[in-house]
């Protein structure tokens, strides 16, 4: 903590460590769910609270019984030998293996779709060139801001009268659409700090407009059509609101699977999937991270 | 001197001929094209997955053809009935008609929910003629009131012709808590049927108290942070950053673990000794507890835009505040507080817009009264499928969004939207 | 172009992951999910697989035809064989959603009487066959101790100075305000008639109103069971399958009262276009014959449709001291205050009454 300059009163260095505890308090109310699923998901009870047992930390309170679980769900024979027959079972079967299976390869899919669609587009909205700029902006970043429900139910009408609804195209289309604000943002947002003189610089040495993106433009904003990536990615595998009105029962996601466990079977095997969830998110951050910090090393700037 | 003045300028040439300004002109156009293209694919896109849907949706709150395309004889009658004499002999007969052939193509139940979405209690009505209607024999009038006494309610044949009404207001009067009548025009609704508006309110309200709270709690931590070296201040952002990535829905359970009576919180209290084990607080499932999570949910989206307004605000104002003898509050308000002005009017916008079309928690910890209106919208797509109803309510509330999201770009400019 | 090859590789380890998405299910039957599909399962779905050697997928849903709709009207029928409620049989017949089922097809009974004798009256409908007859009770936790007299009427539920405490109930007009009605005197022959007027809803809604601030609204089956486990409410009104589930399978001691209860019957429904029709039909009429029927009983308390199952109920499959005739809403001790659900009633009036309930609860 930084030394308290000496002209400070005595009101002062009060308020200052009152201050100081408050914000703990924020911070802690910030982190304080996240911190609480994790013991909760080795609970040995199937209950949503801490049992006496867990509070003194006996272990036979904790079992990891909640993540077999995760394995076990709709398997035909989950209590076979575990081989490779078993392993097949759970592959296929699995109600959450299913789950995890589905939201990678939607989120994968929506991912590339808006991240190609959107760097693009941000590309061309930052040319100033670009008539009608504002306006086709709004339009591009509206599916951010339009509420979700009225998304999801204009998809859920929309698309079933072209036959698209229940299906993965569907749910990859309303992912994708879902993504691209976030990829215009944060694409934007780097071409902003863009050198324009280096694009003229390259065609003066001959190169085509297509040879300049390539060597010159996309080595420079890949931080931000990375970053742009991972928020649409995570933006794609969070998402139930679309999920819950566009897909059929075999194109279920983790949080599809996660909203029917708290509404409709009530089984702690969610909690355990949202600890999994929460170390995904972890290491996601931790990639932004490092992300940000070589963008900021290429630009010069760097933290004390 | 005269001789080079009264000479004629020559148009300026490029290296093949044109004229520059014609050349340039031609340039400029081949980098718009190629600017275009680059955002036209993102474009058509986003017009046919999302922008399409939502007005083919919005479409139908105002345009429901059910009544008319099963009933085809019954509507051309309807349309000329004036609504107040009593129906005569063809408008029963075009009746039997029509539910004849309903009945047959199995599309009576359709006109059934729609007529009894106006005049509850006729489904089975038209149901029951139906099975009846091909046995049936002329003076119509006569046999379809034997068949049924309730045909003889002109209650019944007003609610027809409105649903008959292919392009109809009734469905946003619905919405607003009125009804569309043929002889009364526009009335409110029962007393006891008044939903709509007050649900209206709850959300602004609770929407308002969530952009308020966040803004309390988020204000400090947004000066820590934009205070602290950055060191420290990257360290405590994880525990900003952390819950923005994590899931809407293991943040949403968390809560019901924590808030439950049978929670984390409640088994404290018991445990401290504040409330004895059977009058424990009741923190979900009400509107308390969807203030609770939508608040923790959407902090750091105040959080973020805050910081970075705060970020670029240099400490030496302040000091130099403070040398011209300002108190610290003083200085805080008369100097700090007003350069973040912007920042708060993003983040508190944002947090508005976000939070009153919010479905997930309020469904999930929301209870009774801690419902919003996306939920009622919920309702009516999957529960009561009336989907034109859903349509009416969805335009209400999206009209109302980007009223607020024209506001925000007039404000602080949709290219300015920083996230960190 | 490397990023342009590692985009192809990406997608198509993708692809790799899904490819077994695809299952070769040859019926998907849905159902409502927990102790009640278990049932389903191990009555129905492995003596069908082990006769007819095809696979069934067993899906859980909510309720509603909100689903059966989407599919159809999009013209993408995932789902075979739907176990429904009787209104949403009858309304989702009626907006044409469902393939006929031709009961000729319904196999006769041991001793010879044919199906449509056999079945119990109302259960046989142009898209439908009922396949249990289900009832909402309410509940109590007889473990937690308390100085109680034991409930014993509907009255006693809306009761609050005898029996302090929050109370469950569902979360829809339905049955809700019959109950109300049950308690607040009225017979059962004449509960629909009641509430058919003005006055009979409004004295419904006042009768509610002595309990509102008490009660914690459910809307999944597996609520009741724990709200009442984790000590959430004192009573829950519950559907009795459930109920008997909890306490002999997972050892809570939990009680019934069955002074007006409302039962109701749940079918097996196919969806128009659904690609499996002959393996649908197959399952629905293999299902609904007398050994499978009574086969069910065994797994959960609910009655059989059809009469010649009942003779041959047993008991309870992992416990054999429980006779599960005692068990069923149809039981002559359980039957005795009984009314039963008017699917027509809610049909016309659904709609207009889920608006004033949600207007009530909203107050």
């Amino acid at each position: 903590m930084a030394k308290l300059p000496p002209y400070t009163s005595t009101g002062e260095y009060i308020w200052h460590y009152v201050y100081r505890s408050i914000c703990g308090l924020i911070f802690l109310f910030l982190i304080m769910p996240i911190i609480v699923v994790l013991p909760l998901s080795f609970n040995v009870e199937p209950y949503f609270s801490f049992t006496k047992g867990m509070l003194n930390f006996d272990p036979a309170a904790y079992s990891l019984r909640w993540y077999e679980d995760i394995l076990r769900n709709g398997m035909k024979a989950p209590d076979a030998p575990f081989d490779w027959a078993w392993l097949a079972d759970t592959w296929n079967n699995g109600q959450w293996i299913r789950a995890i299976r589905n939201s990678f390869f939607i989120g994968i899919c929506a991912t590339l779709l808006s991240t190609a669609l959107g760097t693009l587009a941000a590309i061309g909205l930052s040319r100033s060139e670009m008539p009608y700029r504002r306006l086709v902006m709004s339009i591009l970043i509206s599916p951010m801001i339009v509420p979700l429900i009225i998304t999801a139910a204009g998809m859920f009408y929309f698309y079933s009268q072209v036959h698209l609804s229940q299906t993965y195209l569907g749910v990859i289309m309303a992912h994708a659409v879902l993504g691209t604000p976030f990829v215009i943002i944060t694409v934007t947002a780097t071409l902003v700090g863009f050198d324009k003189s280096l694009v003229r610089a390259s065609q003066s040495l001959g190169a085509g407009a297509v040879t300049t993106f390539r060597k010159v433009q996309m080595p420079l904003i890949i931080p931000g059509v990375i970053s742009g990536g991972l928020f649409a990615f995570i933006t794609s595998f969070d998402e139930v609101v679309a999920v819950l009105f566009l897909a059929s029962p075999e194109q279920r996601t983790i949080p599809r699977q996660m909203w029917s466990g708290i509404r409709e079977q009530i089984s702690p095997t969610i909690l355990a999937v949202a600890t999994l969830l929460v170390v995904l998110s972890i290491i996601l951050l931790t990639v932004l991270e490092l992300l940000r910090r070589r963008s900021e090393r290429l630009r010069g700037i760097t933290s004390s | 001197m005269a001789n080079s003045q009264t000479a004629p300028l020559e148009p300026i040439t490029a290296a093949d001929g044109t004229p520059l300004k014609k050349k340039l002109a031609q340039a400029l156009f081949r980098s718009r094209v190629r600017a275009v293209s680059l955002v036209v694919p993102l474009f058509a896109f986003v017009m046919a997955s999302f922008v399409i849907p939502i007005f083919a949706l919005m479409w139908q709150g105002v345009y429901n053809d059910r009544f008319s395309s099963h009933m085809p004889n019954l509507t051309e009658q309807l349309t000329v009935w004036d609504g107040l004499t009593e129906p005569d002999e063809i408008m029963y007969e075009a009746l039997v008609a029509d539910l004849t052939t309903a009945r047959a193509d199995r599309t009576i139940g359709r006109v059934a929910t729609r007529v009894n979405q106006e005049y509850p209690g006729t489904r089975s009505l038209f149901t029951s003629t139906a099975r009846k209607a091909k046995k049936l024999k002329p003076p119509f009038k006569e046999s379809v009131i034997k068949a049924n006494k309730k045909w003889d309610n002109i209650k019944v044949w007003q609610a027809m012709k409105i649903t008959s009404q292919d392009l109809t207001p009734g469905f946003y009067a619905t919405a607003l808590d009125g009804r569309y009548t043929v002889d009364q025009g526009f009335v409110r609704q029962d007393e006891n049927r008044q939903i709509y508006v007050k649900l209206f309110w709850r959300t602004m309200l609770i929407s308002a108290t969530v952009m308020g709270l966040c803004l309390l709690l988020g204000y400090p931590v947004a000066y820590l942070l934009a205070t602290l070296p950055l060191r420290t201040s990257n360290l405590l952002m994880i525990m900003v950053l952390l819950p923005f990535w994590t899931s809407l829905l293991v943040r949403t359970t968390a809560w019901i673990a924590i808030l439950q009576s049978q929670g984390v919180i409640n088994d404290l209290m018991v445990f401290l000794g504040i409330t004895a084990d059977d009058a424990r607080f009741s923190l979900i499932y009400n509107m308390t507890g969807t203030i609770i999570a939508m608040t923790h949910i959407l902090l750091p989206f105040m959080i973020l835009p805050l910081y970075s307004v705060m970020k670029t605000i240099p400490p030496s104002y302040m000091r130099a505040a403070r040398s011209l003898g300002a108190t610290p509050t003083m200085a805080f308000i008369k100097v700090y507080m007003p350069q973040t002005i912007p920042g708060i009017g993003a983040g508190g916008l944002l947090v508005f817009i976000l939070a009153i079309g919010y479905y997930i928690t309020p469904a999930l910890v929301g209870g009774q009264d801690g419902q919003l209106i996306s939920n009622m919208i919920a309702y009516h797509m999957q529960k009561s499928l009336n989907w034109s109803l859903a349509a009416a309510l969805g335009g209400i509330l999206l009209a109302g969004v980007l009223v607020l999201y024209w506001a925000y770009d007039k404000v602080i400019g949709i290219d300015n939207m920083k996230l960190g | 172009m490397s990023g342009l090859t590692k985009k192809i590789i990406a997608i198509a380890g993708a692809s790799a992951f899904v490819s077994g998405a695809a299952m070769a299910a040859d019926l998907t039957v849905v159902s409502w999910g927990g102790a009640y599909t278990k049932s389903q399962v191990e009555a129905y779905h492995k003596p069908w697989m082990a006769k007819t050697g095809k696979a069934i997928v067993s899906e859980d849903y909510g309720g509603g035809i909100a689903e059966i709709k989407a599919q159809v009207e999009s013209g993408n029928v995932t789902w075979d064989v739907v176990d429904v409620e009787l209104s949403d049989a009858i309304r989702a017949c009626d907006e044409g959603l469902l393939e006929t089922i031709d009961h000729s097809i319904l196999p006769p009974s041991p001793d010879g009487t044919p199906a449509t004798e056999d079945f119990l009256p109302g259960t046989l409908h142009d898209c439908a066959v009922a396949n249990i007859v289900w009832s909402s009770v309410y509940a109590y936790d007889s473990s937690k101790t308390r100085n109680w007299n034991k409930p014993t009427t509907m009255a006693d539920f809306f009761n609050t100075k005898a029996y302090p405490g929050k109370r469950g109930m569902r979360k829809s007009p339905k049955v809700t305000m019959e109950f109300a009605l049950i308690a607040d005197g009225v017979p059962v022959s004449e509960v629909y008639d009641v509430l058919g007027t003005e006055e009979g809803v409004a004295r419904a809604f006042a009768k509610l109103d002595t309990i509102k601030d008490d009660v914690v609204w459910w809307e999944a089956g597996a609520q009741p069971p724990q709200l009442l486990a984790d000590g959430e409410v004192v009573f829950s009104t519950a559907w009795n399958g459930r109920v008997f589930n909890a306490k002999n399978a997972e050892g809570q001691s939990f009680e019934m009262v069955w002074d007006g209860q409302i039962y109701d019957l749940d079918l097996w429904v196919i969806p128009k276009g659904s690609k499996n029709k002959e393996a649908a039909l197959d399952f629905v009429a293999f299902s609904t014959a007398t050994e499978q029927l009574a086969a069910q009983a065994s797994w959960i308390s609910y009655g059989p449709a059809r009469a010649s199952s009942e003779a041959r109920i047993g008991t309870f499959h992992s416990d054999d001291s429980i006779n599960m005739a005692e068990h069923m809403p149809t039981a002559a001790a359980n039957f005795k205050n009984a009314l039963q659900n008017d699917f027509e009633f809610w049909a016309d009036n659904a709609d207009q009454l889920n608006e004033r309930f949600n207007a009530w609860l909203s107050k």
